[in-house]
């Protein structure tokens, strides 16, 4: 069962100084496919969220998107490429509404004013269909407990259909029903045939939608696995580097 | 937790619908205790001075603020985005030399002088813009030395003379100094624009419920029509038992109104706001961040500009203290006493009214009972603490610390 990649990360290398966050790291993400990113703190599991996002712009390597290679360069471009991010401290806006952050950059218009009542409808069914609970989605995001805003921020990025929607520990803040949600999410997200990336610390929640586990030590691929097939001890040895494991990339 | 309360679309409703529809700007709790200072200091200074609410009085004391107002108008730009522009009073000394000095001097035709004016103010906000946005260094730094820059420039500009005078004939000096609104114009005007606004509240309010989203009721939105043309109403009609509605005090309105809309209902304005609550998130979101601060510095300084224009036909001079002293520094107070936050995000084009309206009572108060100007800074540099520090409390108060 092999399908083409809606995106493949080649050869990704990145330093911030003298700190090499990214060394060499290849992914692939197919459509209908959860891939997991596991590893350690300061693994470089954000840095890559970064790019591929289109925030931070790689030292070496390449992004291809259905099979053409493209310069990640700016949030914006990576959006209209369809990856969508949910980036792991949300970078919402604490003084902007419910509302203003859902469609933060990618505002609704109606001429050249604001569509208030469609930004205001819309983001009414994401939240519902994401079972969210904001008190007032015309209140401001500082007002909103942890969760709630992980479900704005979730229901940000599922705006506009993106084919690939990557996220960075979306379930770190969040209750057991809320967690429950998300997980639902993803795998709702995946039936409909994106391409998810999701970044964890949660080995249960890997465990309960992944279909391949990316293992991250050190900025290095350390072994990736088929969710169905891998064993706990096996991830656990990969990122902790404890254990000898099967190693791709080199040593650590 | 609460259990939400669930509309016929299975959609989670707040619990208390009458506060969604309102737009941010409306929730902000800034405006009333002004509103309710404002009267206070009214208040007291009629009851020390019969002549403090006079119309005559009301119609100077709106002319002084306007200037400034201009000024403050822009600082709030500024001041959105989250960084500062301590130059606009040196940029409006050099604006009201260039225009003075084109027009007298070097003979250009009025509108000529006064377009290169501003046009100088504007590039003075695209260098602190730039320097700001592509060069990272701190915009207070910048504005600094702007400032001194401005100065210098000013002097070089009005020569060894240090003043110069503009004919009282000229077109400057009559439209600042006397020119005021005809009362049928003013009037038409409150009209306009209180039909204008009715018509926008119906019509969402319509739209809104089409969307079946929850509605303001009729009521509530007559409430808020009543208010409105009687915010407008009532002061233009007791200007005009004075002299009028000054020309530069429908300009400064003029500009107040165009800039709202323009934070409010537009994308750019909303980039301001998010810029200025979160750069990062800004820039995740994919707004032109660069671009966004550089049109923020440009405008301010252009507002200031044509602040120094205003002021120079207001004075029919301009010299080296036009634009100097405390000016820069009232016009940050105004913005922040209205409601505009020092730290950025929040704000409104209409705290550089509310703002400035504060200020000049006072001073204009303290000027009918006594000569000292004194105890005027003392007053204002204690309300501008005050204004600070409500500022500060209530963004800690909502979880975010200073910066
Ligand atoms: N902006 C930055 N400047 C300098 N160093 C950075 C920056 N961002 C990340 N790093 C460094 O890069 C490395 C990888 O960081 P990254 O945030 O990608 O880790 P992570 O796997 O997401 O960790 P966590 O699980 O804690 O979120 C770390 O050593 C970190 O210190
Ligand atoms: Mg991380």
């Amino acid at each position: 069962m092999t399908r083409p990649p809606v995106m493949s990360l080649r050869g990704i290398t990145h330093s911030f100084g003298a700190v090499r966050a990214l060394i060499d790291v290849d992914l692939d993400v197919s459509a209908h496919e959860v891939v997991a990113v596991v590893g350690d703190n300061g693994a470089g599991k954000s840095t890559l969220v970064g790019v591929m996002a289109g925030a931070l712009v790689p030292d070496a390597g390449e992004v291809v998107v259905d099979g053409r290679e493209v310069r990640l360069s700016s949030p914006g471009l990576a959006r209209q490429l369809g990856i969508a991010t949910v980036f792991q401290d949300l970078a919402l806006c604490e003084d902007l509404d419910v509302v203003e952050n859902l469609f933060l950059g990618q505002e609704l218009r109606r001429g050249p004013v604001l569509d208030e009542v469609a930004m205001e409808r819309e983001a009414l069914r994401l939240l519902a269909q994401l079972s969210a609970r904001v008190t007032s989605v015309r209140g401001p995001v500082s007002g909103l407990s942890g969760g709630q805003r992980q479900a704005v921020a979730v229901a940000r990025a599922l705006l506009g259909e993106p084919r690939v929607l990557v996220l960075d520990e979306p379930t770190a803040a969040l209750g057991i029903t809320q967690t429950a949600e998300v997980l639902n999410l993803v795998e709702r997200v995946r039936d409909r045939g994106y391409g998810v990336v999701l970044v964890s610390q949660n080995m249960a929640d890997v465990q309960a939608v992944a279909d391949r586990v990316v293992v991250l030590r050190r900025g290095r691929v350390n072994g990736d696995f088929d969710a169905e097939t891998a064993s706990y001890e096996d991830i656990i040895a990969a990122i902790t580097g404890i254990a000898p494991t099967r190693r791709r990339g080199g040593v650590s | 937790m609460t259990v939400p309360v669930v509309d016929r679309g299975g959609i989670p409703v707040a619990d208390r619908p009458d506060w969604r529809w309102r737009s941010w700007d409306e929730r902000d709790p800034g405006r009333i205790p002004v509103l309710i200072a404002l009267v206070l200091i009214a208040l007291v200074f009629q009851a020390l001075n019969g002549a403090y609410l006079s119309a005559d009085n009301l119609v100077n004391l709106a002319l002084q603020a306007s200037t400034t107002g201009i000024l403050t108008l822009g600082v709030v730009l500024v001041l959105m985005v989250g960084q500062i522009d301590l130059s606009v009073g040196a940029v409006s000394g050099v604006a009201a030399a260039v225009v003075t000095v084109g027009f007298v001097r070097a003979g250009w035709p009025l509108i000529v002088a006064v377009l290169v004016a501003v046009a100088v103010g504007t590039a003075l906000g695209a260098g602190y813009g730039w320097m700001f946005a592509r060069l990272g260094v701190p915009s207070f730094v910048i504005t600094l030395s702007g400032l001194m820059v401005g100065v210098g420039l000013q002097a070089q500009v009005l020569g060894p003379t240090a003043s110069v005078n503009l004919p009282y004939e000229s077109g400057l000096v009559r439209f600042a100094q006397q020119t005021f609104l005809p009362p049928v114009l003013s009037a038409g005007l409150v009209v306009a624009v209180v039909l204008a606004y009715t018509t926008s509240r119906l019509v969402d309010r319509r739209r809104r419920i089409a969307a079946e989203l929850s509605a303001p009721s009729l009521g509530a939105t007559a409430a808020r029509i009543a208010a409105l043309a009687a915010g407008l109403g009532v002061p233009v009609w007791y200007l005009s038992r004075g002299r009028g509605v000054g020309a530069i005090v429908a300009v400064f309105i003029g500009l107040v109104w165009a800039t709202d809309i323009v934070l409010r209902r537009t994308q750019w304005g909303r980039s301001v706001r998010a810029i200025g609550s979160s750069v990062e998130s800004a820039r995740l979101a994919g707004f032109p961040v660069r671009r966004v601060y550089i049109a923020a510095f440009m405008a301010c300084a252009g507002l200031a500009a044509l602040a120094g224009v205003l002021s120079a036909g207001r004075f029919a001079a301009a010299n080296q203290s036009t634009g100097g002293a405390d000016l820069t520094l009232t016009a940050i107070a105004a913005a922040v006493i209205g409601g505009t936050s020092l730290f950025g995000g929040r704000g409104s084009a209409w705290s550089a009214v509310l703002g400035v309206a504060v200020i000049h009572a006072i001073s204009s108060g303290l000027t009918l009972l006594t000569a000292d100007g004194s105890l005027r800074y003392i007053v204002t540099g204690v309300v501008l603490a005050l204004a600070v520090t409500v500022d500060a409390v209530s963004r800690r108060s909502r979880g975010v610390p200073g910066r």
